[in-house]
């Protein structure tokens, strides 16, 4: 498509039927060029270009989205819309008072988690959609520039994302200057209060709140920070609207549309899936093939989630409310099947230590309290698990939650009293017969710069 | 008179442990020394204790705030 194509594309020219069914996000041709993209999702709306006719408003797009039901796909699920709409709330009412308006959009690709792949897969294969996202959210909250984060190493993919969108301004698709960021990698470094420290000369660590970054965030603006794939959902919420989006999904409950979930450990066809929200767990297993080997367990929502036992997991459907109420969560759209020849025990030290290893080194229980955690937790797992050591590690969990800047303690302390609950048969025939031949073979969980042979 | 509650900013905290000697009442200490601050609002009858612990705070991390 040419330059004057791009211009030209609107509504007279034709119509662009929205997607039908999935994959939403990332289609088996995902087109890569910027014509490519408008030829098939048609041009950005809410500049009278787009849309079902008549001319909306940028800000018609937080209502559009408020209807949606979109919430966040970064791991904590807030409600998109409302956080939308509080940020361009506190704009006003900041540029007012300080003679200057403009808040600050932040689209967030800096996978942290360890098992998730959905991001760096998004920006790959669907770059346009996030970059549409992040110029329509931008627009409709009344941000004067724009950041999209990657981690560090990944430079190709930053060049790549530089590039497009220096094409995109050249056809005035961006809204506001658009600017790549690399942040270093850490579990908690693309924690939204470290991404903010980050553009503001700080180290990449979080904060303390509040003020919240959608009070006060990066340049001491408002500052709305999303997660790539809610800005590739809202590139087509903006195009097809709230009614499209919620098509898909549970017919009641406030979960709705489409996610991408990062399915890994034993199933045959391991890699990112694309589903309604709703979906049970056992279907999505089957999809990626099935297990590749005998389950045990199921681990959702990465390590700030739970572990589910295998049987009674597949019938769990795949939503923040239904993966809550089995006592995991949905986090960032990752599924670890288990297999039966690992030790969960011996995973969830692997993965304590890592998470103890990943801390700040910010907050004093955090820095004193997970590292105690895992050494019990270890002790449990390749010890002979006694009631002392047991009731040591149950105080140590309430003694980290809530009492840190960022979630990690309290992601670490639900993992692991997950894991407590999950593996009680297990701690049992470890207390009475010691530690199992299991606990010996390389993890199965990822955890990126820790060491095995530490933990042993 | 609005409700005041206790934070305490977990990174300025270097566990001094002015705040659990002055206001025990509320503030006792995990194994560490950093304090664990009693949840809900502060009664009336120890706002002044709190403000004093407030201000004792050698690194300011103890901020007594309206609750939400």
């Amino acid at each position: 498509m040419t330059a004057g194509a791009i211009r030209a594309a609107g509504p007279a020219g034709r119509a662009f039927p929205p997607p039908h069914g999935l994959p939403r996000l990332i289609p088996p041709r995902a087109p890569l060029q910027l014509g490519e993209h408008i030829d098939r999702y048609g041009p950005m709306p809410f500049r009278g270009t787009g849309g079902r006719g008549g001319r909306r408003q940028p800000a018609d797009l937080i209502s559009e989205t408020e209807r949606s039901g979109l919430t966040g796909r970064g791991g904590a699920g807030f409600p998109t819309g409302r956080k939308m709409r509080t940020v361009a709330e506190n704009g006003r009412r900041t540029g007012a008072l300080r003679g200057q308006a403009g808040t600050v959009v932040v689209a967030n690709g800096a996978e942290s988690e360890p098992a998730s792949a959905k991001d760096r897969l998004l920006l790959t294969r669907a770059p346009h959609l996030v970059l549409d996202g992040l110029a329509l959210a931008a627009e409709a909250v009344g941000a004067t520039r724009g950041y999209l984060s990657v981690h560090e190493g990944q430079d190709e993919l930053a060049l790549q994302l530089t590039a497009m969108i220096g094409e995109r301004d050249h056809y005035d698709q961006n809204r506001v200057p658009i600017r790549v960021v690399t942040v270093p990698r850490g579990y908690v470094s693309s924690q939204e209060t470290a991404l903010i420290s980050q553009l503001n000369g700080g180290a990449a660590k979080p904060a303390f709140v509040p003020p919240r970054p959608f009070q006060k965030g990066a340049h001491g603006r408002p500052t709305l920070v999303q997660n790539v794939e809610t800005l590739a959902h809202l590139a087509l919420i903006g195009r097809f609207g709230a009614g499209w989006f919620r098509a898909l999904g549970p017919a009641h409950g406030p979960a709705a549309g489409s996610a991408l979930i990062t399915v890994s450990g034993a199933v045959t066809r391991p890699g990112v899936y694309e589903i309604a929200l709703g979906m049970p767990i056992g279907d999505l297993i089957q999809r990626a093939g099935g297990p590749s080997e005998p389950p045990q367990a199921i681990l959702a929502g990465g390590y700030f989630g739970g572990w589910l036992p295998y049987g009674p997991a597949l019938n769990v459907p795949i939503s923040d409310a239904g993966l809550r109420s089995a006592g995991a969560a949905l986090g960032p759209g990752v599924l670890i099947v288990l297999p039966a020849s690992a030790c969960g025990l011996a995973e969830t030290a692997w993965i304590a230590g890592y998470l103890a290893g990943q801390s700040a080194g910010q907050c004093g229980p955090c820095v004193n309290g997970l590292p105690a955690l895992a050494d019990m937790i270890a002790r449990l797992a390749f010890g002979r698990p006694d009631r002392e050591t047991y009731d040591w590690a149950q105080d140590l969990l309430g003694l980290v939650t809530r009492r840190g800047a960022c979630a990690l303690p309290d992601g670490t302390a639900s993992f692991v009293a997950s894991s407590l609950r999950t593996f009680g048969d297990e701690l049992r025939q470890h207390s009475v017969a010691g530690p199992c031949v299991r606990v010996r073979r390389r993890p199965v969980l990822p955890a990126p710069g820790h060491s095995w042979e530490a933990l042993r | 008179m609005t409700r005041q509650i206790l934070r305490v900013n977990p990174i300025a905290c270097e566990a001094h442990g002015m705040c659990a000697e002055l206001l025990p009442e509320l503030i006792g200490e995990d194994p560490w020394g950093y304090p664990i601050v009693a949840p809900g609002p502060v009664p009336d009858e120890l706002l002044p204790l709190a403000r004093r612990a407030v201000a004792a705070c050698p690194t300011l991390a103890l901020l007594l705030s309206d609750a939400d």
